[in-house]
């Protein structure tokens, strides 16, 4: 079936209920992997024990950037292409990314307590997810505060499309800001090079994550789509309401 | 005259008209300055040695707040229609906006600047190396601020949302302004990258507003 | 396995991982169950879409 075919919302629904039992199942294996890996991965020379925050913390921090790369993507599907799944894409992917943004500061707050002793420095890479979860804070807010859901969809394509212009900039402003203020290096992960003991379960812990956000996101678009219809009966039942 | 222009002069004479809010935003400037001591206290050192930071950070704020009446009042007395039907490229109408907009309420701000930093005790050099920078670095502002303009023309209740939107974009705007102004007074990388910032914010501001407009009224 | 002197971190993030995701789930799971209501509601209500479905 060419992906195409997908573009129809009621060939989505079909295909949704089929594939989510699938993705559902494989990110529940590709987490039972990762936490076992996770769980027996050895120390690391530098953090200790506390190198398995990065487990969480490193994958969302990545799906932070893929889900902006995501709804980017879809924001060009209904700018250019007019897709009609692309602004359903779109709105379901922020939340999604947002939470996996917010994991990510979390974790790296929670890390950075026992390392740097704070629970919060302006070091280059949180600041960077920082702004990045303002961004989507603010990408939902403009899809809740327009009120027409097509126009909503464009304006939101064209601020995500802008905010990924924007985000190497903001990344480079911030790591040269960083360096003005904090000559001193910070912790890499793992040292130098890292270890194939720990980039292993790094990897199946991303891979856990990755397959989490297809499933969420397919899952959301089929709410979305079912949302839409509701709307659509609504105003229909308004309309027949006043014949 | 070309239509730019005519929409150029027009824009100024409606935001220096009374409660166009021509100088309302270096009031605001002044206004927030006077909190900064308040809030941190009197300690001169202290003030001199933040003063360019603080200025450029009310700066920012003061030329957020002028920004939702960019398209507003065009919006709403349907002259954005005829624009967009007009012949004028949309995004040279757009920077011509930004341009009177500019004019209006942003060099107000850099003009204020050296007496508020006189308040902050800065030295002659700071002072004129804050004034360039925030000339040089508020053009950016409007121009970034212009796409959050266009986004929320429509909304009735846009209130705060579009300082949300426009502020981590201008998050590089800030620090290589302030990086700047502090460095005087030697010019080095960051007064330049301040100026490639404004110089791509021109192109990208016009840009991305005009395509929210014509979107946004399909 | 040993979590060292910082295990209350280590765990905590693990919680909140756990704790995000669950309520990621949650919401989904229970906006899925609201559409499903409410869309039967409309049908049983007589309310058809104007033209075949798409």
């Amino acid at each position: 079936m060419p992906l195409i075919d997908l573009a129809n919302p009621s060939r989505f629904l079909g295909f949704a209920a089929r594939a989510l039992p699938w993705l559902a199942a494989a990110t529940a294996l590709a987490f039972a992997a990762g936490l076992w890996l996770s769980a027996t991965a050895p120390d690391d020379y530098q953090q200790g024990a506390t190198v398995k925050i990065m487990f969480i913390h490193v994958p969302n921090a990545w799906l932070a950037m893929l889900v902006w790369t995501v709804m980017s993507v879809a924001g060009l599907g209904t700018l250019v292409w007019r897709h009609p799944l692309a602004d359903v894409t779109a709105k379901c992917a922020a939340p999604l990314g947002a939470a996996f943004t917010f994991l990510a500061l979390v974790t790296g707050s929670l890390w950075g307590r026992p390392m740097w002793g704070t629970y919060w420095v302006w070091d280059a890479r949180l600041t960077s997810v920082l702004v990045l979860f303002l961004m989507y804070l603010g990408v939902i807010a403009l899809w809740h505060t327009v009120e027409d859901p097509a126009r909503a969809g464009r304006a939101a394509a064209i601020l995500t499309l802008v905010g990924a212009v924007n985000l190497p900039i903001i990344k480079f402003s911030v790591d040269w800001w960083n360096t003005l203020h904090q000559p001193a290096s910070v912790f890499r992960i793992g040292g130098p090079t890292i270890d194939p003991s720990i980039l292993t379960p790094l990897m199946v812990m991303a891979l856990a994550f990755t397959l989490l956000f297809v499933t969420l996101q397919v899952a959301a678009m089929r709410n979305e789509i079912l949302r839409r219809r509701v709307r659509t009966l609504r105003l229909l039942q308004a309309q027949g309401a006043q014949a | 005259m070309s239509a730019l222009a005519a929409i150029l002069i027009r824009d100024l004479r409606a935001l220096w008209r009374v409660g166009g809010g021509a100088l309302v935003g270096a009031l605001f400037f002044l206004a927030v300055m006077v909190l900064v001591p308040f809030a941190l206290g009197p300690d001169l050192a202290l003030l001199r040695r933040i003063g360019p930071a603080v200025l450029w950070l009310g700066a920012l704020l003061a030329s957020l707040l002028a920004l939702d009446r960019l398209f507003a009042d065009d919006a709403a007395d349907g002259s954005l229609d005829l624009i967009l039907m007009g012949r004028a490229p949309l995004e040279l109408v757009v920077l011509a906006k930004a341009a009177a907009h500019w004019l209006a309420t942003g060099l107000p701000l850099v003009i204020v600047s050296p007496l508020l930093a006189l308040m902050l005790d800065m030295e002659p050099a700071a002072m004129a190396a804050t004034a360039l920078t925030l000339a040089v670095g508020t053009p950016a502002l409007t121009f970034i601020g212009v796409i959050g303009a266009a986004l929320s023309v429509a909304l009735r209740r846009g209130g705060l949302l579009l300082p949300v939107l426009v502020i981590p974009l201008a998050i590089p705007v800030l620090i290589f302004g302030v990086a700047a102004a502090a460095g005087a007074p030697s010019f080095g990388a960051p007064f330049t990258i301040l100026c490639a910032l404004t110089l791509f914010s021109a192109v990208l501001g016009p840009f991305a507003a005009a395509a929210t407009l014509r979107h946004g009224l399909e | 396995m040993t979590l060292g002197a910082h295990a209350g971190f280590i765990v905590a993030s693990y919680v909140a991982a756990a704790v995000v995701v669950a309520a990621l789930v949650l919401w989904i799971v229970a906006d899925h169950r609201a559409q499903r209501r409410t869309l039967a509601e409309l049908e049983a209500a007589g309310i058809r879409r104007g033209k075949s479905a798409a």
